[in-house]
């Protein structure tokens, strides 16, 4: 059948891929600003983590200057408490962060898909007994209950992990359900059942293609969170102290008198780093889910979009 | 919708002539297969929620009586159509026949096999068998699906074609039984790319390709551009006289009933009130509800003023059927005696015919 998509006279008459079939991720990007700015500082830092190894200047975790020497030609941010290179440090700790957000990430993208899509997908009691477990993860002060279990089970890279993860997957949870249940009342779901399909064939080829979108724009949101909340734990000493993350060089700054000493480059380049990756997730992640929903496109129904606008100077046509 | 109907006289105008003559093509159609469906007493009920307090109260549990004892059969080669307002239960007919509703009570015997009492697991093998065509050919497709995948989706559930290559021949086949020639210039398409009739022809080639006995077609046309109806309601005629499949058609429409169907049953409120060959229960309808509705169909004629006799009140909450003749309440010759006995569906001593019942009193 090849021979018949390539068929250059059918691709003339526009029956090759239609536009929306480049998926909502393309036409996200293509028309918001914010999307581009968005998924370029994420690139940006994956692509630096990568290659940290290869152009940092210094070792991440010798001393190389005095401590906290400023900034100056040789070391560009300056160094810290034990002699290390600020920069090297910095890329050092990226790696790590990115991939503590991403591995939590992909724990509470699993279990919220999952728990989301049998729920909805079930309803009755199994419904209910997911739901009564989110909402009861969903009230738990998430802050106190990271510290305590971060505590009994010790500071270790994967137990930060596995922590945000459980932590972070109830609302995706929440927000697949609603659009499962909506998925299933859909006639081409129904029509599938009537024919024969089993329920685990239902999922894996009509509702999760389906809510896919829906999951990678609460993934890219989740991925800012779960870096924000290994940021604080770390902050709070309750991460493994042997390795470097975004989250210790600030701790290690703070409890070290760096703030007195007047060394601002132990603090700003890394809080300006968090700060970055998180507002990258954030506009590409609400930028894909913008394009999801249709009524947000709709200014009088958006809660975003709407703005005052003066009459002045808009000529008669204005209202 | 006109094409046909400016082709063939419309067998609603009783007119001696035309009717004898769609009498006869009625008779000569129905040479009767053995009976592939037989429905008996079928209710489906379906609970009302009940608010917090009232349960408390312990009120007691209401139902909505969706499908009220119905009764009748469906032979092979042989097109059923069930008439009836919205809301009257022909939906849940459907879905219960095709096991998506469990049945309150009464059975539904396949080819010999009461398949209300089988599991999901056990009912399976037999959903070949049974295919639903859906009234909304924009919704019952999925999106994300090449009209390649739709098809091949029945068949990967039953496990028909080993391989890729040995289903694209019987993909094919099926996307021009349903009329989608040639197959390569549609199998590539998604649903948006297709006009309404070409996704319900799709949707039919879907069924088709399991080869089903049963056909249940949930008002196949209403969303379709008129243009395209017929077209489609050809094809449905020519599966059950080519393919011998029994076709279920659920239709709003007594003039298409009248012409593709080989007979009728009028439903109301959960009941079937009337039902009878084609042309017998349009030129000779019995009960009160089917004259309603037939005095309300457009007349070919426009000097044919026959006064549309317009029922008052509203359909009565099938929660609380009224009790007696359901129709009671808005019947224009209602007695004493229709509001405390239900009638049961039995030949009428004025129809000719002897297969020909109507469920009241004074027929």
């Amino acid at each position: 059948m090849t021979a018949v998509t390539q068929d250059p006279a059918l691709a003339a008459e526009g029956l090759g891929v239609p536009a929306h079939r480049r998926g909502v991720f393309w036409t996200a990007l293509r028309q918001r600003k914010s999307a581009m700015v968005g998924l370029f500082i994420i690139i940006f830092f994956i692509v630096l983590a990568v290659i940290a190894p290869f152009i940092s200047p210094y070792s991440a975790t010798a001393q190389t200057c005095a401590v906290y020497a400023p900034p100056s030609a040789q070391h560009w941010l300056g160094c810290d408490d034990g002699g290390i290179d600020m920069l090297s440090e910095l890329m050092q700790g990226g790696r790590i962060s990115l991939v503590v957000g991403f591995a939590a990430t992909l724990v509470a993208m699993v279990i919220g898909g999952g728990v989301g899509i049998l729920s909805g997908y079930f309803g009755g009691w199994i419904d209910s007994a997911l739901m009564r477990i989110t909402d009861y993860l969903l009230v738990i002060p998430s802050l106190v209950f990271a510290i305590v279990i971060a505590d009994i089970w010790g500071a270790n890279l994967l137990h930060v992990i596995i922590v945000i993860g459980i932590l972070q997957w109830t609302s995706t949870a929440r927000i697949i359900r609603a659009q499962v249940m909506s998925l299933r009342e859909r006639v081409f779901v129904k029509r599938a059942r009537a024919i024969g399909s089993g329920n685990g064939r239902i999922i894996w080829r009509h509702i999760l293609p389906q809510v896919a979108p829906l999951l990678i724009a609460n993934t890219v949101l989740t991925v800012a969170i779960a870096i924000y909340m290994e940021t604080v734990l770390a902050f709070l000493g309750l991460e493994d102290p042997t390795v470097t993350t975004w989250g210790t060089i600030l701790q290690h700054a703070f409890d070290r008198t760096a703030i007195s000493s007047g060394a601002w480059w132990a603090i700003v380049p890394d809080g300006f780093a968090i700060a970055a990756i998180i507002v990258g997730c954030f506009l590409l992640g609400q930028a894909i889910e913008d394009s999801l929903n249709p009524r947000l496109k709709v200014a009088h129904l958006s809660i975003r979009r709407w703005r005052f606008r003066p009459l002045v100077g808009r000529g008669k046509d204005a209202i | 919708m006109s094409e046909f109907m400016a082709a063939r006289p419309a067998p609603s105008v009783p007119a001696a002539g035309a009717a004898d003559q769609v009498a006869a093509e009625a008779a000569v159609r129905q040479a009767p297969g053995d009976v592939l469906l037989d429905v008996r007493d079928l209710r489906t009920y379906y609970p009302v929620r009940r608010g917090l307090v009232q349960s408390v109260a312990r009120a007691p549990r209401r139902h909505v009586h969706a499908v009220d004892g119905v009764s009748f059969s469906l032979r092979r080669g042989e097109m059923v159509a069930l008439v009836g307002e919205s809301g009257c239960g022909k939906t849940s007919t459907l879905q219960t026949i095709l096991g998506m509703v469990k049945p309150t009570s009464g059975t539904v015997t396949l080819d010999g096999t009461d398949i209300t009492a089988l599991s999901e697991r056990q009912m399976r093998p037999l959903r070949r068998t049974i295919q639903m065509i859906y009234q909304d050919p924009y919704e019952s497709l999925d999106p994300r699906f090449r009209v390649r995948d739709t098809i091949e989706e029945p068949m990967l559930v039953h496990g028909i074609g080993s391989s890729r290559s040995e289903r694209l021949p019987l993909i094919a086949a099926a996307l021009e039984q349903a009329g989608l020639t040639p197959a390569e210039l549609f199998i590539d398409r998604y649903p948006h790319e297709l006009s309404g009739g070409q996704r319900q022809r799709v949707a039919i080639a879907a069924s088709l390709v399991l080869s089903p006995a049963l056909l249940l077609a949930d008002e196949p046309v209403s969303m379709l551009d008129v243009s395209v109806r017929a077209g489609v309601l050809a094809l449905l005629d020519s599966l059950r006289r080519d393919a011998d499949m029994a076709i279920l058609m659920i239709t709003h429409d007594l003039s298409t009933a009248a012409h593709f169907a080989d007979r009728i049953a009028v439903m109301y409120l959960g009941r079937i009130v009337e039902q009878g060959r084609a042309a017998d229960v349009v030129r000779d309808p019995q009960h009160p509800y089917t004259k309603a509705l037939l005095s309300v169909v457009p007349k070919r004629d426009p000097r044919d003023r026959t006064v549309p006799q317009i029922l008052t009140g509203e359909t009565p909450n099938p929660v609380d059927v009224p009790a007696g003749c359901r129709f009671h309440p808005r019947c224009p010759i209602a007695t004493d005696r229709c509001r405390t006995e239900d009638p049961a569906l039995r030949q009428p001593d004025a129809a000719a015919a002897g297969d020909h019942l109507a469920a009241c009193h004074l027929a």
